[in-house]
């Protein structure tokens, strides 16, 4: 049970973290953060570093679809475009990683924003549909731009190196992907404390009726997609770093439902929804692959099923969180944080 | 310019545009009827060219009766789908809809990789082969022949809708849903007709596909381009999937064999860009007013 949390300000009551509790739990958060590399071995740093990028890229996606409203299937090619700009720079100038990071947010933003210029026009599904094409156009040109993206043979990056330590490897690279994306991930959420953030869920709640309330559509949906296709391009030059090398084939269509599967896995329009989803669904294969080791020995041929089996369990999950938990692992997490705070009165 | 091969590859179009029409008319009812834009129409394609597969070359069985399973084992996968997974989400937000579709096509992958194999595979011939001319234009038979039933196919389909009882239903239940309910009309009956009829249509389309290309567990692609074939042609609008179809179809030959293999598609969604920009309600389609 929740007592004793009375707010004396408005500002008070709309902060990110209102009670003391939530505090300390957060701090717990963040030291288990910076403790975790010294327990874990590379295969689970290095899968940590994923999630990382994975919610990076799947809370760009949730701002966009889960709180403006806009469905997009275009936040993996996205993602090759902040890839391809990190993997230009570092290959024709000699730029420290933090500028090309931010580089390549920069030009995913403005390739965002024309992506995003069907919006002032279409809506809802049609959108959808738009931005794949956008994203079919963006991955010809990822295969087809030879002087730039070196087709399908693809480019090489080297590791980021900053004040003498290279970042080449799972248990250095999380010094650098893991603050960061806690950075994004509360910038994210504060988000939604301003007059912008609020701007995009009347968007979302009703397009027609925020817009009589006096909030410029074509400018916040624009917004919506620049801010979307920032955190894409971010996630994206952590994965060029990451992997050392891309070439088109890293940013398929199926990414982009990937990261779509994520949001609503984990709960549209909420940021932890993002984070839940990022991390179950990174971690769904992991566990498929540690099934199909266990099969191993029974079964005939069972890494052959692996692939297969993770495009069904990718769809079966999308179908049944629709069907069953349309509000996502998040909505279960307030389900058991509710039984907390009820918990002598109600059970 | 040779005109005689631009003839040709045009014809070739065409051929290639009438599939794309056929699934076209399957999207379309399933459109009209329960508003529901189904991405998972090329896997469902997929999916009946690969049980005419397996019944024709796993079982062994004779090629009329393989393709008969295979048609009534394609509106059963629509029937099933309807039934389980879209009835459900009745009146909910068309876009969650959408993407449980997105997820249904990529469990009928899946299902098709773990049985058959991730593989592409060849099917059992059943169109003749003789060369066909037209006038000195040269046709590939097996398109010529797809072109034929697929042209056929719709015929039997618009007179269909236009004169049979369940047709008639149909296309009311399109119009005005509780206007038809009141009428006497089972409407949830109609639901199930038209995803059935949708999966069947798509089958057949797979059946047709299959035996020029090929099938393989990436043949659901197929169905983004019939996608921009609705889209362009009006999302309710028979007619409008016949013209865009043949119309993408034939630009679409035109530009894999003038500018080369990799424009095809960018050529697609190009037009699929320009179309939602300037008509989103697209050729031939009801332009949506929205109430408040």
């Amino acid at each position: 049970m929740r007592i004793g949390s009375p707010k004396e300000t408005y500002a008070a009551d709309e902060s990110l973290f209102r009670t003391r509790t939530q505090w300390v739990w957060f701090g717990i958060l963040l030291l288990s953060l910076v403790l975790y590399p010294f327990m874990a071995n590379l295969y689970w740093l290095y899968l940590v570093c994923l999630i990382c990028i994975n919610i990076i890229s799947a809370t760009g996606l949730n701002i966009l679809t889960g709180y403006t409203g806009q469905v997009s299937l275009g936040q993996a090619a996205f993602m090759g475009v902040g890839a391809y700009t990190v993997a230009w720079l570092d290959n024709n100038a000699s730029t420290p990683f933090i500028m090309n990071l931010l580089a390549a947010g920069a030009v995913t933003t403005v390739v965002g924003i024309i992506a995003g210029l069907p919006s002032l026009r279409v809506k809802g599904l049609y959108l959808a549909i738009a931005t794949i094409a956008a994203s079919f156009i963006l991955q010809f040109i990822f295969i087809n731009w030879e002087s730039v993206t070196r087709g399908t043979r693809g480019i090489n990056i080297e590791p980021p190196t900053l004040f003498g330590v290279e970042f080449d490897n799972p248990d250095t690279f999380y010094w650098l992907v893991v603050p960061v994306t806690v950075v994004m991930l509360i910038l994210a959420a504060n988000l939604f404390r301003t007059r912008v953030g609020r701007a995009f869920i009347a968007i979302r709640d009703r397009d027609i009726s925020a817009s009589v309330l006096g909030i410029n559509l074509p400018l916040y949906k624009l917004m919506s997609f620049a801010i979307a296709s920032f955190y894409a391009g971010i996630a994206g030059g952590f994965y060029a770093y990451f992997y050392g090398s891309i070439n088109p084939e890293s940013f398929p269509l199926l990414l982009s439902i990937f990261f779509l599967a994520a949001i609503i896995v984990g709960g549209l329009g909420t940021i932890l929804g993002s984070i839940l989803g990022a991390v179950f669904m990174t971690l769904t294969p992991e566990l498929l692959r540690y099934g199909v080791d266990v099969l191993e020995p029974f079964v005939h041929d069972a890494s052959a099923l692996l692939s297969p089996v993770r495009t069904m369990v990718f769809g079966l999950l999308i179908v049944g969180f629709l069907l069953f938990e349309p509000h996502g692992l998040a909505e279960i997490w307030r389900r058991i944080r509710r039984f907390f705070h009820l918990w002598p009165f109600r059970n | 310019m040779d005109w005689l091969f631009f003839f040709e590859v045009s014809l070739a179009g065409l051929g290639f545009g009438a599939l794309y029409a056929l699934t076209g008319v399957a999207f379309v009812v399933i459109y009209k009827a329960t508003r529901v834009i189904n991405l998972a129409m090329g896997e469902m394609l997929m999916f009946g060219a690969y049980l005419f597969f397996g019944f024709a070359a796993g079982f062994m069985l004779p090629v009329w009766l393989a393709i008969v399973l295979a048609l009534a084992g394609g509106a059963l996968l629509g029937l099933t789908l309807e039934r389980l997974v879209i009835r459900p989400l009745l009146g909910e937000n068309p876009i969650s809809v959408f993407m449980v579709t997105i997820g249904l096509a990529s469990v009928l992958v899946g299902l098709v990789e773990i049985i058959w194999t991730a593989a592409p595979r060849s099917l059992p011939g059943f169109l003749p082969d003789d060369p066909i001319f037209i006038g000195d234009a040269f046709v590939a038979p097996k398109t010529f022949w797809s072109f034929i039933i697929a042209g056929v196919v719709i015929a039997v389909f618009l007179v269909l809708f236009r004169f049979w009882r369940g047709g008639v239903a149909l296309r009311a239940t399109a119009s005005d849903q509780g206007a038809a309910y009141a009428m006497g009309i089972n409407v949830p009956a109609v639901y199930s007709l038209s995803w059935g009829l949708a999966g069947m249509l798509a089958a057949g389309a797979g059946l047709l596909l299959g035996s020029i290309a090929g099938i393989s567990s990436e043949m659901g692609f197929f169905g983004l381009t019939v996608l921009v074939v609705v889209i362009v042609g009006g999302l309710d609008s028979v007619l409008g999937a016949l013209v865009a179809g043949l119309l993408i179809g034939w630009i679409e030959s035109l530009a894999g064999v003038y500018l080369g293999g990799e424009y095809e598609h960018l050529v697609t969604f190009i037009i699929l860009m320009v179309v939602l920009l300037l008509r989103p309600w697209g050729l031939f389609g009801t332009r949506e007013i929205e109430r408040l």
